[in-house]
């Protein structure tokens, strides 16, 4: 149980008639960087909604780090990450302050706050930025700086929702070593993404389609399992019998 | 606590830092002032006045001496034939002109006595009708002076005091009012707009996800506009004072609670607004649009309630303005305390607490 960071079983939330997220079951190990999969409309958002304690699920069981969904939301905001795919750091305030202010938010000591924002822009190489305004830096500089600050109080997970939305291929990639090296220091990577090379970056992937995990394992088995050599592939064969589409 | 801090000092710096903010925060109070003091004043002043005068006599000289002397007119030089007149009507140099008949010094010792002509451009009623005032004072006037000892026994003079503003000043009247639309506009506009700001940049979603509690973000958000307003209050009233010669008889310290009291039903509408919206510009436009006309049209600063259908009378009891501006009215320009205004302070409250606990409420479901 203790080396579990998300535990998952028949999570079900319910909009009237609509099943928005059917029954989903599944767990992540800590340390582990799970791709969470899913068209528009699958129920991706609403699962991760209840995962990071913003709504309630209407049946089912699920633990973030260690906490019931029900009634320790609290907690669980102080032990989780979280970056969405729209841009997360406030343009006209600088890099400092804006780490400075996140830090606040979630409690970090003002000491601490200094001295990990120093480390923080020394490994990013924003010395010479770091009182800079936000809004002056380019998009990719901005993406690894808002996921640096979705770590800063070093949560045991971090949510990320379409983190790489429009960015270039080689930020990408950086972003993703940046990830590899979170998972290393044992953050539990709860990750979505549209993009299926990312998808075999993931130690294991989930596929929801109509609200229901279709298919979970390592990218490898899946295709194995699918019998191609794309995820590409495997993702379409899934959706394809989906029956919601759009958002 | 500290949270809030990190919070409150995150929103001053969006303040400093964005000029279009600090221009509506700073720069709309003093035009509005300024405007409102100077431009927009209701009394009438060096009203464009042509006098043709027939009759070139000791009287005739005499009184348009004094309507010359008299700061309300402004003599446009002499004018010959009538035609004249009516040009000067219409390209709007003049709103008035006195016509003076050839006998007229003479007619004025006969039994019917003597008569004098004055026009006034009525396609503005209200100048009109204080410009023809005006003349009839100084005219009559004159006339007394002429045959003191001969006033007539039953002669009635009534003896006009106009209370609490005697000199007639007029930004008196609107200072209150432009002080409730500034506080209107500038609180409840800038706190609704600082939320849906969040939502648009997508950074509320990640506040609602850190533990920093809902109700608190609320807080943060007020709480700057708060102190940014009350400074904003103590410029508009040094300006009065300084600028436009407003005397302050009541004791500054309930205005500034009472004050307080509206920043607050403000902030909580701006809260509310933020709430039902997701875009910037309906924040703005709502504030705006929702906000500023009832202060400007229901408060009673502009155009007296009492004079509108019942409908408006019955709808200017839930705009909160019109009983800010009653409550300064009392305290700033008649010196009245607490016991007065009471019952006004009282609905204020009411409203503000009403609307914060709407506002707080509907922000916690749309988590």
């Amino acid at each position: 149980m203790e080396n579990k960071a998300i535990i998952c079983k028949d999570l079900t939330k319910q909009f009237g008639d609509f099943k928005a997220v059917d029954k989903i079951t599944f767990d992540v190990d800590q340390g582990e960087i799970f791709g969470f999969l899913g068209a528009n409309g699958a129920g991706k958002t609403t699962a991760m909604r209840i995962l990071c304690g913003l709504s309630y699920p209407t049946s089912g069981e699920a633990t973030v780090a260690g906490f019931n969904v029900y009634k320790e939301q609290e907690l669980i905001k102080k032990n989780i990450g979280y970056m969405s795919q729209k841009f997360s750091l406030y343009d006209n305030l600088t890099i400092l302050e804006n780490i400075e202010f996140y830090g606040g938010v979630y409690g970090v000591s003002r000491a601490e706050i200094k001295a990990r924002s120093a480390d923080l822009v020394h490994t990013l190489g924003l010395e010479k930025e770091a009182k800079k305004l936000v809004g002056e830096l380019p998009l990719g500089w901005k993406q690894k700086l808002a996921f640096s600050v979705a770590i800063f109080h070093r949560p045991k997970i971090v949510f990320l929702d379409e983190p790489t939305g429009g960015v270039d291929p080689i930020t990408r990639r950086q972003f993703w070593d940046m990830i590899y090296e979170a998972a290393a220091s044992n953050i539990t990577v709860f990750v979505t993404t549209h993009y299926m090379d990312e998808a075999e970056y993931c130690n294991r992937i989930s596929i929801m389609v109509d609200g229901k995990v279709e298919a979970m394992d390592s990218p490898t088995n899946l295709k194995q399992r699918f019998n191609t050599h794309s995820m590409d592939e495997v993702f379409y064969q899934l959706a394809r019998g989906a029956k919601r589409s759009g958002d | 606590m500290k949270q809030l801090f990190a919070f409150i000092r995150k929103e001053f710096y969006h303040v400093f830092r964005d000029r279009r903010t600090l221009l509506i925060l700073f720069g709309f109070p003093i035009v509005q002032i300024l405007l409102f003091g100077f431009a927009l004043s209701s009394e009438v002043k060096n009203i464009g006045v042509a006098i043709q005068d027939n009759a070139h006599d000791v009287n005739s000289s005499e009184i348009i001496n004094r309507i010359q002397k008299s700061s309300y007119f402004k003599v446009k030089e002499e004018i010959v034939s009538y035609s004249d007149v009516e040009r000067r009507f219409k390209d709007g140099s003049i709103r008035c002109a006195i016509i003076f008949p050839v006998n007229f010094g003479q007619d004025l010792y006969r039994k019917e006595g003597s008569r004098i002509q004055i026009l006034a451009d009525a396609s503005d009623p209200n100048t009109a009708t204080i410009a023809v005032n005006y003349l009839t004072a100084i005219i009559r006037a004159y006339q007394q002076d002429l045959n003191p000892n001969r006033t007539l026994s039953y002669q009635i003079v009534p003896q006009l005091r106009q209370l609490y503003n005697e000199e007639q000043n007029g930004s008196l009247n609107f200072i209150p009012g432009v002080i409730a639309l500034i506080f209107m506009i500038v609180s409840t506009a800038l706190t609704s707009v600082a939320v849906v700001r969040e939502k648009e940049l997508g950074t509320m979603e990640i506040l609602l996800v850190s533990p920093f509690k809902p109700i608190l973000v609320l807080i943060a958000k007020a709480i700057p506009y708060l102190v940014l307003s009350l400074i904003n209050f103590i410029i508009i009233l040094l300006l009065a004072v300084f600028l436009l010669n407003v005397e302050i008889r009541g004791s500054l310290v309930l205005i500034f609670a009472e004050s307080i009291l509206f920043i607050i039903t403000c902030l909580s509408l701006g809260l509310l607004i933020s709430n039902v919206t997701d875009s910037q510009q309906t924040a703005m436009l709502i504030s705006m649009m929702g906000m500023m006309l009832p202060t400007l049209l229901l408060t009673g600063f502009m155009f007296p309630l009492e004079n509108m259908p019942s409908i408006f009378q019955v709808i200017s009891h839930i705009v909160p303005s019109r009983y800010y501006y009653a409550i300064i009215k009392a305290v700033m320009l008649k010196g009245l305390g607490f016991g007065y205004v009471w019952k006004e302070t009282l609905i204020l409250a009411g409203m503000a607490v009403v609307l914060l606990s709407i506002a707080l409420k509907r922000f916690k479901i749309r988590l």
